[in-house]
């Protein structure tokens, strides 16, 4: 392989892991400071898509899909909030699992009926719509520049909000110790109602950001969402920068694996076997990294100060 | 189509056409044909199994809701593309529900999965997708038959284009599951060139970046490749915006009706294989590709054209028997005449009950009225039979 | 006297389960397909009841336990092509690979705790099923049909539906018994004062570590042995045995039942296999009602399906 494919695969891993990041930020933000497992969060990523593509078919573009979806994801985490998750804040780990299935289960198959089982398709942003010429015959799409900006722009954001507001200082607070804060005066299920709905929204972006390039098609949350799991469990959970970290890491694993494993792999076996068993081992790598890290540090790469 | 259940999906009352067919009581045999329907209905692939039930249900509605003349009554059983939960429900289908047949199955492992109990349960099982090697050669069986092709044959139709079309180094990719590989060797079955490299991504791909740029790092003539379903509308998305659609996209199963609905302008002048298209000119075509648009809005993909063919094969068959559904014999004759009216003009089986048929090279098009289909460019073999036949010895009791 | 009514009671609601299942092939429900079902429902209690005592008794929340009962499966399917089909080296051979396989992934998950086992138990659990995904010996993504189910005694005896029946309640009964034992045991008051208080275990001497990981192995085991009774009631094995989805069915009937409660964990498979079945028949679009009545379940069962009576009685008193 040469240096300059291996130069473009590493850029392909860190997207990939900015988009992982994308929907991993939500996630660990609700996990963090709430203490609440929510395995909806794909699902509301899969809305997001679907809601993105919808609107941007209906009012004519990428920016009208943005600019609607995201109230709109952000209404249904309120509504959803209200619904069931409020419920459930004082309650075990499990109970959250189980109930947040059944929203899985609902929102799926809701999906389904709604839109049909044909997968979707979500237009380009007219301007992002080229490609910049990386190596000989391979365009980069503008795009993907721009998933990486938003990406980087998102961490950034979380960073000030969480570091330099006032709310980011309730919601630190609120997750080293949330009783005491409530002992304050402050109203903190208004607080978690927010931190929620901040997290189903920056879902739905996830959701939109992705549709352009990934197929919009029942389920797509799912398998996303353990590996967003296996992201904020590396990099440590409530912890922003170690989500974009691990995020970073485990898109480039994944990709470089996916890219390296086969090549490898010949070295020891016969060249169709090395490919079989090379695509198999890639697809295992980023589970064999994630034991091995949580066998040595339990807490994962960059633990919140938080706890 | 939405509210069908997975049981007793009444076919021959009036609320669907109007017919005149009085309504079958379950559990009183004889009095009609119970049929077991294999869909993927849940999952990213469920958009497949879409077309295949409603291809299968149009079917029987051309024909009334009777096949033979006895009413028909549709099971349909969602597979969700797990073998084990297949296996499961198509079971719960034949003890529970008694079904006549076993119709329908998108994916080759599915199909592998139900095999055995349902042949082992003396039930015809009509495949009208799957069409996987195995049960092609030693292992043809007596209870089963397809409808649709042999997988074999679909990819070395592509591989004897890319002959034809004088393309000589060549990229293979495939999803890394045994239909991937089968698709690899289908292709260079017939291909003489020289294979670049083989590729075989994981079956839950969301980013082909890293193979699109392998890709473009060998310079080859021609992709061929097989990824079906939402794959394939990732693939083929993120293959037009890396700007590698200068190389011919030659494919299997990637761009055809059930995902050019996502993959719209950006599969446009891509190719794949098949043993039927759309725009096909025969007046059976052209009422079922008609009546397919005006009852379900949205073109139909190979799927619902080889189940629409199953509900007529069906037909034709119990009517061969008088009705007369137990002397399995007799049935089987009558389903191997294939005495019917094919969407593909002519249909006939071979000796391991797999169709004998004509190949085409297909291309995306967009039509007048906007959408998007694949339309046949040359037929490349003609009335081809599988390679497995010759193998095939039919163990009829 | 009064001991004997204690542990009777106690042991009641398992009894009274198990007595149904029992009577369910004179109850009408003779007829084929219901017998399968059932079946099914026993083989995934069995798995259900192993993770209630690691959830409930060890406080070990793993969400990979869908790997051990995949690796029995699997050890069916290696013996079957190796032409070993005799149960009584079938059976014993697929729990002790399940065995052995939870005792390596064990001996590293054990390391963490809380969320962090959770996660570990679930990449062992994917490493497990592309693992199964890529024996291509053994049919690789598409699974492996198994032509004959294994033999008991060179009987046939698990081919009869009634025969097959029988042999799961047995197998059922004996691992509630052996799980309730075992909890009961001062091994299982270590395990339990553990979960709720490791420092305290080791203040009077005990290290928690080895006593948890036997757990998980005995479980294990457990699990491998209900793997290889699915593959010979499902006939065929695939990787999907092993799918994370699977390790949260059976979690979510461990939960749903009532967590440590063991009967609870029985009902819980039942209620989930059943349900599932009932509604499916119903409606296309079953998951929109299956999906509220596990939230429903989650806010208002608190002690699960085993706190039910407890909970109906109080209604009743207040009413």
């Amino acid at each position: 392989m040469s240096a300059q494919l291996l130069l473009v695969q590493s850029l392909n891993g860190l997207q990939f892991g900015v988009l992982l990041f994308l929907v991993a930020a939500g996630l660990t933000l609700v996990f963090g400071v709430m203490d609440f497992i929510n395995l909806a969060h794909g699902v509301q990523y899969m809305l997001g898509a679907y809601l993105g593509a919808t609107f941007a078919a209906w009012a004519g573009g990428f920016w009208w899909g943005l600019l609607l979806a995201l109230p709109t994801t952000l209404a249904i985490g309120l509504a959803l909030e209200w619904l069931v998750f409020r419920h459930l804040y004082d309650r075990d780990h499990l109970s959250q699992v189980l109930a947040t299935f059944g929203v899985i289960l609902v929102l799926n198959q809701g999906v389904r009926a709604i839109w049909g089982t044909a997968p979707l398709q979500m237009p380009l942003p007219e301007a992002l719509s080229g490609g910049i010429a990386l190596m000989p015959g391979l365009l980069y799409p503008v795009y993907r520049l721009a998933i990486l900006a938003a990406g980087v722009l998102l961490a950034g954001l979380l960073w000030f909000l969480v570091e330099h507001t006032r709310t980011g200082a309730l919601v630190r607070a609120g997750a080293s110790n949330a009783p005491m804060v409530a002992a304050l005066g402050v109203d903190i299920r208004r607080l978690f109602t927010v931190v929620f709905a901040f997290g189903a929204m920056l879902a739905g972006f996830a959701g939109v950001m992705a549709a352009p390039i990934l197929s919009v098609e029942p389920g797509m949350g799912d398998s996303l969402l353990i590996l967003a799991f296996v992201v904020i469990v590396i990099g440590g959970i409530g912890s922003v920068r170690g989500a974009l970290m691990s995020a970073l890491l485990v898109g480039l694993i994944e990709t470089l694996g996916k890219s390296l494993m086969p090549d490898l792999m010949r070295l020891f076996l016969d060249p169709s076997a090395a490919r079989q068993a090379g695509a198999a081992l890639a697809s295992m790598l980023v589970y064999i990294a994630m034991a091995a890290i949580l066998a040595v540090r339990p807490q994962g790469l960059f633990p919140a100060r938080a706890g | 189509m939405g509210g069908i259940g997975r049981r007793g999906v009444l076919l021959g009352g009036a609320a669907t056409t109007g017919a005149l067919a009085a309504p079958v009581v379950r559990g009183q045999r004889a009095a009609g044909v119970k049929i077991g329907l294999v869909a993927v209905l849940t999952g990213p692939q469920a958009a497949l199994g879409t077309h295949l039930r409603d291809g299968f249900l149009l079917g029987l509605k051309h024909l009334e809701n009777r096949l033979g003349g006895l009413p028909a009554e549709v099971v349909v059983i969602d597979d969700e593309l797990r073998p084990e939960v297949a296996v499961q429900k198509v079971r719960a289908a034949l003890e529970r529900d008694k079904v006549d047949f076993v119709v329908g199955v998108v994916f080759s492992n599915i199909l592998a999965a139900v095999m055995r109990p349902v042949t082992e349960a003396n039930t015809f099982l009509i495949s009208t997708n799957a069409g996987p090697s195995t049960f092609a050669g030693r292992g043809c069986n007596p209870f089963f038959f397809t409808t649709s092709y042999n997988n074999d044959q679909v990819h070395s139709v592509m591989g004897q284009a890319a002959q034809d079309e004088g393309h000589r180094r060549v990229f293979l990719m495939t999803p890394n599951y045994q239909a991937g590989r089968d698709a690899i060797a289908g292709f260079k079955s017939r291909f003489r060139g020289e294979v670049v490299d083989e590729v075989y991504a994981p079956l839950d791909t969301r980013d082909f970046s890293a193979e699109l740029a392998r890709i473009a790092a060998a310079k080859p003539d021609a992709l061929f490749t097989f990824m079906p379903g939402g794959l394939g509308v990732t693939l083929v998305r993120q293959y037009r915006q890396a700007g590698l659609a200068n190389i011919p996209f030659l494919s299997t199963f990637t761009v055809d009706e059930a995902t050019l609905p996502a993959q719209q302008d950006a599969a446009l002048g891509f190719f794949s294989a098949a043993p039927w298209a759309p725009n096909m000119d025969n007046p059976q075509n052209k009422r079922f590709v008609a009546d397919f648009e005006a009852a379900y809005n949205y073109v139909p993909a190979s799927y619902a054209a080889q189940s629409y063919d199953a509900a007529n094969l069906l037909d034709s068959a119990v009517r061969r028997v008088n009705g007369n559904l137990s002397d399995k014999n007799a049935l089987r004759e009558a389903i191997r005449a294939a005495d019917f009216r094919s969407v593909r003009g002519t249909f006939r089986f071979g000796t391991n009950h797999y169709p004998v048929q004509d190949m085409w090279l297909c291309r995306v098009a967009r039509r007048p009225d906007g959408r998007f289909q694949t339309e046949t460019v040359r037929r490349v073999l003609e009335a081809n039979a599988d390679p497995y036949g010759a193998e095939c010895r039919m163990r009829v009791a | 006297m009064e001991r004997a009514s204690a542990a009777l009671r106690e042991a009641s609601p398992a009894l009274l389960l198990l007595g149904l299942l029992a009577a369910a092939p004179f109850l009408g429900f003779g007829q084929g397909y219901t017998m399968t079902l059932l079946a099914r429902a026993m083989i995934l209690a069995m798995a259900a009841v192993s993770l209630s005592v690691l959830v409930g008794g060890a406080g070990l929340v793993s969400l990979g336990h869908a790997a051990p009962l995949g690796v029995g499966a699997y050890a069916v399917v290696a013996l079957d092509a190796a032409g070993v089909t005799e149960g009584l080296v079938v059976l014993p051979g697929a729990a002790a690979a399940a065995a052995l396989f939870a005792l390596a992934t064990g001996a590293v998950a054990i390391r963490t705790s809380g969320v962090h086992f959770i996660m570990i138990t679930l990449a062992f659990g994917q490493m497990a099923f592309f693992t199964a995904g890529s024996l291509t010996a053994y049919g690789g993504d598409d699974g492996y049909t198994l032509y004959g189910r294994t033999e008991l005694f060179g009987t046939r005896l698990l081919e009869d539906r009634l025969g097959f029946h029988w042999v799961c309640l047995g197998l059922l009964a004996a691992v509630l018994l052996l799980c309730r034992l075992l909890l009961a045991s001062r091994f299982g008051r270590v395990l339990r004062a553990s979960r709720e208080n490791p420092l305290r275990v080791r203040a009077v001497g005990f290290e928690p570590y080895p006593f948890r990981l036997l757990a998980y192995a005995l479980m294990g085991a457990v699990a491998g042995l209900a793997g290889a009774l699915l593959a010979n009631a499902t006939e065929f094995v695939a990787p999907s045995y092993m799918a994370w989805q699977r390790s949260g069915d059976l979690l979510f009937m461990a939960i749903l039942g009532g967590l440590g409660s063991l009967p609870g964990a029985v009902a819980g498979a039942l209620a989930i296999v059943l349900l599932e079945e009932w509604l499916s028949e119903l409606t296309e679009h079953w998951r929109l009602i299956f999906g509220p009545l596990l939230i429903l379940s989650v806010l208002f069962l608190r002690g699960g399906l085993a706190g039910l009576p407890a909970q109906l009685g109080g209604l009743l008193r207040r009413g």
